[in-house]
């Protein structure tokens, strides 16, 4: 039973693993093949794992409402929100799920009019919270602080028409701190990247790293 | 007293929505038959939504839950028509049953069972076949991150790293050299091998300034967007619900 439970999906990642990797370097038309093939496939396998997610969240609102817990009404809106747009989307316009997707549809008008409206005020909220937290955290109570201030604040005046009133110059340092320190660092932090990615997808593929396999025999 | 008064404010909004709405539709501001229902219904999510900057309140809590639900909903049957469908409905199950003029694709079986195989998760007899599920798709990600990565991102990054210092002027020479000295510095803040004492401390506290640069310019950055989300949230209100700005 250990065969099955630790040998073959070990195997399963190492022989993916060096196929992928070696695929790379075949430029023959089987290998491109093969990689369009593969990649496929894991778009297949990660569409089911949406529904993982999905069985995850409904569970978890079920159990709020199944249970009581404070705010469990509130729960009910997912199941509404969630249960109106599959209902749309396998209703199709009348041609149903089996059927091509049809476009100008009620699913096409939710996502339009409710989760684009929705997202983007959402993330536009964050405007507020970061102006604040900043104000509360932004002082120059360091050497490292003050920098980070005086960076964010070129920046940001760099980029409203406000920064060119104050100073000609201001825009023309946003751009240069955009294009020399910040490049050598966002270059240095890809390149740390880089090399941390390489060396743990070849962990993945020795066995080394296993946590994927999760806990348990 | 405090919760009487949000309920009097929240009425008070919904009431004020609510004539406004009646109001532009009466009126053919805005076109009941057009996108008007929608035009109205995008602006009661966003005024739900920025509710929350008042407190946190029931009518945030419904817009933030029915958005999770929707944003849900949208990401299933988006997955089935762009993916289940074409590659699995169409591909294999289709052709079985039904003469499409197209052989089904055996192959198929294989990711799909991988897939199903997921679901296994949540059994407790059977849950170690999901390994081979995510062994499938970690194994599968490392092997093309290794080649990509080295060629994409890696190579790509060192590349102008060994081009000529002296670039024909005298400011691009002194970027270029600022931008050698800032990526060396910050790989030496990043490399705990050795101690950061002495020359490599000082070296390493160099990668620090600059990496404070980029941190702030990166906050700057996304404040600025989010500003213009901010902004694109209010021309919505303004223009296309209540008709004010042109």
């Amino acid at each position: 039973m250990n065969f099955l439970k630790r040998t073959v999906p070990m195997s399963i990642a190492f022989v993916m693993g060096i196929l992928m990797a070696f695929q790379y370097y075949v430029p023959h038309e089987a290998s491109q093949n093969l990689l369009k093939v593969v990649t496929k496939w894991g778009m297949i396998i990660s569409g089911f794992a949406m529904f993982i997610g999905a069985y995850s969240l409904f569970h978890m609102h079920w159990n709020r409402i199944k249970q009581k817990v404070s705010g469990w009404g509130y729960s009910i809106f997912v199941f509404f929100g969630a249960g109106i747009t599959i209902i749309f989307g396998l209703y199709n316009g009348g041609e149903f799920f089996w059927d091509d997707k049809q476009a100008g549809t009620m699913f096409d008008w939710i996502f339009d009019y409710v989760q684009v409206p929705a997202a983007s005020t959402i993330f536009s909220i964050l405007a507020f919270f970061m102006a604040s937290a900043a104000y509360r955290t932004f002082r120059a109570r360091n050497k490292e602080a003050t920098i980070l201030l005086i960076s964010a604040i070129i920046v940001m005046l760099g980029r409203v028409p406000i920064g060119t009133m104050i100073s000609q110059y201001i825009p023309i340092a946003a751009d240069w701190i955009m294009s020399v320190p910040n490049l050598a660092a966002k270059r240095a932090i890809l390149i740390g990247v880089s090399i941390g990615v390489i060396a743990t997808s070849i962990k993945i593929i020795f066995g080394i790293e296993r946590a994927y396999l999760g806990g348990g025999d | 007293m405090n919760k009487s008064r949000d309920i009097y404010i929240l009425f008070f909004i919904l009431i004020a929505f609510f004539i406004v709405s009646v109001v532009y539709l009466s009126f053919g501001w805005l076109d009941i038959w057009g996108d008007g229902l929608g035009i109205i219904t995008a602006a009661a999510v966003t005024l739900a939504m920025y509710s929350f900057l008042y407190k946190d309140n029931p009518v945030f809590k419904i817009a933030e839950n029915l958005f999770v639900g929707v944003a849900m909903g949208y990401s299933i049957i988006i997955v089935w028509f762009n993916i289940l469908k074409p590659d699995v409905f169409e591909a294999l199950i289709v052709p079985v049953f039904k003469d499409t003029g197209k052989a089904p694709q055996y192959t198929v079986i294989v990711p799909t069972l991988l897939g199903l195989f997921m679901f296994l998760r949540f059994s407790s007899k059977l849950s170690w076949l999901s390994r081979w599920s995510f062994a499938f798709i970690v194994g599968m990600g490392a092997g093309i991150a290794i080649p990509n990565f080295i060629n994409a991102i890696l190579l790509r990054q060192l590349e102008p790293m060994f081009a000529p210092l002296y670039t024909g002027s005298f400011w691009g020479t002194i970027n270029t050299l600022l931008v050698l000295i800032g990526v060396v510095s910050v790989l030496f803040y990043f490399f705990f091998s050795l101690e950061h004492k002495g020359v490599i401390g000082g070296v390493s506290v160099i990668g620090i300034w600059f990496l404070m640069i980029a941190f702030g310019a990166s906050f700057g950055y996304t404040v600025m967007a989010r500003m213009s989300l901010l902004i694109g949230r209010m021309q919505f209100l303004l223009k296309d619900w209540l008709g004010i700005i042109q």
